[in-house]
């Protein structure tokens, strides 16, 4: 196996009140997508952050190409922020221009527009781009360097759902072009989409690292039955099911669909709502963690 | 310094530069309260001699050949129709003296009027024959005291607040830290707004010190060179200090209250407005030590 491009060992981030990340270490092997995930506070946009050079780890070491987070680093990563604002009164040309000055090699700033889809755009004031727009330009800021490794902190949080897939799009784009990609999300359709590899953070450290079709097999050899509460009567919760209670459904968790079903018809369960469903990966973080993702 | 370092210097001070020249509110204020100061405390405190007392004259109009003091300057001679209105006017210190050349000339003043008592010392000296003894020498309109002080005012608030506010809204919201994901240096950066600033400043106060200067025909005595040393070094010293409060705070309430309170008595304090000559001993100390090195020659 080849040297990783990013080395993250035994990484911990102590504040006062908090241990946002205890003892973390992964590996991201060069060319593929790898998904940092985790729910609100689970220590990702910390743990990421120290692996972009921006904050500094308590202790612990990271290594880009065997080497620590030096200049040569800095030329050759792309980051996009959760939230980033530029600045006031340029355009969108001017803003990937500038950046685009920052580097010593990268793309054309026409052809980084032309890739991020900022054509008629690209004379526009930034502070005048909608949410989406927006997250495209940063995109586009983000690949000026034509980065070997692109960060991606939530880049799709707070978009509509079109937004998001046309930039899930720009993603495979980026991705066609053999780029490394760590991506933080916590949307698991958007994980299971773009990530060859994933690693599941909780409480400031990895609970399952490995690709998703994998982990859920490990891990899942049932199928998920969901009904709504309403539907679940009272009587139901004494039957020899395997269940939970989801914030709006009952799921079941079942490696024989015929017996469950024969039980849930003969218990006079409504099945008029039932959805019957492989495992994802929200599944996989409510049973590794007991909760739901973005609780 | 190598061509990458160079390069991004010069994308930050380019984006810099758009920046500000982009903010038309800004740049029309930076541009125009200069003119408006100097136009307007100009018209206010300068203009033609303002007189210092007023003399009645019981006279349909005034003739200056009727009587010397007639020519007396700073005084404002004004035609009174009869010397019963004329006494009234003497009697609620209207008018500080009331005089009649009808016959031999008679005068009356208000003897509880400060004023008139000094109207009345005019006219006898005027009367009197003394010789005079004249005093050669072209004064300084307050527009050329004033001038120069305005531009240094508006250098001093665009450097303290132009920097150091412009570095706080980046860090506040994300550039600076998106910035540092790059290979660009804090020194690069820094260097970059200094030198970005201190040329829209010169150009800005360049621009302002030939338009306002050819408009009020303002008068420069001294050097050129010395001018332009002062006015780099001032700007700097001020452009350091709005990043050193910038580089401290990250709330906008307090580095304002903080310029304010640098501001302001420096402003008072320097002789923008007016000399301090007259000042008590302690001010003209303090003074000495606020005053900041670009209101220190006297340009006009």
């Amino acid at each position: 196996m080849s040297e990783p491009i990013l080395e993250v060992r035994n990484l911990v981030k102590q504040y006062p009140s908090v241990t946002a990340v205890n003892g973390l270490s992964l590996a991201v092997p060069e060319g593929i997508c790898f998904g940092l995930l985790g729910p609100n506070g689970a220590g990702k946009t910390t743990t990421i952050e120290i692996m972009e050079g921006i904050l500094d780890p308590t202790s612990g070491d990271v290594r880009y190409r065997g080497a620590g987070l030096d200049q040569r680093f800095r030329e050759e990563a792309g980051i996009l922020f959760q939230k980033t604002a530029l600045q006031d009164f340029l355009t969108v040309r001017q803003c990937i221009t500038m950046f685009r000055g920052l580097y010593q090699r990268g793309i054309d700033v026409e052809e980084v527009i032309r890739l991020c889809a900022l054509e008629k755009l690209a004379d526009r004031d930034n502070r005048k781009l909608s949410g989406g727009q927006q997250q495209r330009l940063l995109l586009a800021i983000a690949l000026v360097n034509d980065p070997a490794l692109l960060f991606l902190d939530e880049p799709t949080t707070g978009l509509d759902p079109q937004a998001r897939r046309n930039f899930w799009d720009l993603i495979r784009a980026i991705k066609a072009r053999k780029r490394t990609l760590i991506l933080t999300t916590h949307y698991m359709e958007e994980a299971e989409l773009l990530c060859d590899e994933i690693a599941i953070m909780d409480r400031g450290q990895i609970i399952a690292q490995g690709p998703p079709r994998q982990l859920l097999q490990e891990n899942f050899a049932e199928v998920m039955l969901e009904l709504p509460k309403q539907d679940f009567p009272v009587s139901a919760r004494n039957l020899p099911l395997r269940f939970i209670d989801t914030a709006e459904r009952v799921e079941i968790t079942t490696d024989d669909l015929d017996a469950t079903l024969r039980i849930l018809i003969d218990a006079h369960v409504p099945l008029s709502n039932l959805r019957i469903r492989p495992a994802n990966l929200e599944d996989l973080f409510l049973k590794l963690t007991g909760k739901e993702l973005r609780a | 310094m190598t061509a990458a370092v160079i390069k991004r210097l010069r994308a930050v001070w380019h984006a810099r530069n758009l920046e500000f020249v982009r903010d038309r509110a800004t740049m029309i204020f930076t541009l125009l309260l200069p003119v408006a100061l100097v136009i307007g405390m100009g018209l206010v405190f300068s203009g033609k001699e303002r007189p210092l007392f007023k003399v009645g004259v019981v006279a349909t109009s005034i003739d200056k050949q009727a009587h010397p003091f007639l020519r007396e300057r700073y005084v404002e001679f004004v035609p009174i129709e009869n010397e019963a209105q004329g006494l009234q006017k003497v009697t609620h210190q209207q008018i500080d003296l009331l005089l009649d050349l009808h016959g031999a000339p008679r005068y009356w003043v208000n003897t509880d009027s400060p004023k008139g008592y000094i109207t009345e010392k005019l006219l006898l000296a005027s009367a009197s024959g003394a010789q005079r003894q004249p005093v050669t020498g072209a004064a300084i309109r307050y527009v050329d005291y004033l001038f120069p002080g305005i531009l240094g005012m508006n250098m001093m608030f665009s450097c303290l607040f132009g920097v150091g506010y412009v570095v706080l809204r980046y860090r506040k919201s994300g550039f600076l830290k998106r910035l540092h994901a790059t290979p660009l240096t804090a020194f690069e950066f820094l260097t970059a707004q200094v030198f970005s600033r201190l040329a829209l400043i010169l150009f800005v106060t360049g621009v302002l010190y030939v338009g306002i200067g050819t408009l009020i025909h303002f008068h420069r005595a001294g050097s050129v060179a010395l001018l332009l040393l002062v006015t780099v070094l001032g700007a700097l010293s001020m452009i350091a200090l709005g990043l050193t409060i910038a580089s401290r705070f990250s709330s906008e309430e307090v580095v304002g209250g903080l310029l304010n309170l640098l501001t302001w008595p420096m402003m008072l304090l320097s002789g923008i407005w007016f000399s301090l000559e007259g000042s008590p001993q302690w001010v003209r100390w303090v003074a000495g030590i606020r005053k900041p090195a670009w209101t220190k020659p006297r340009v006009g």
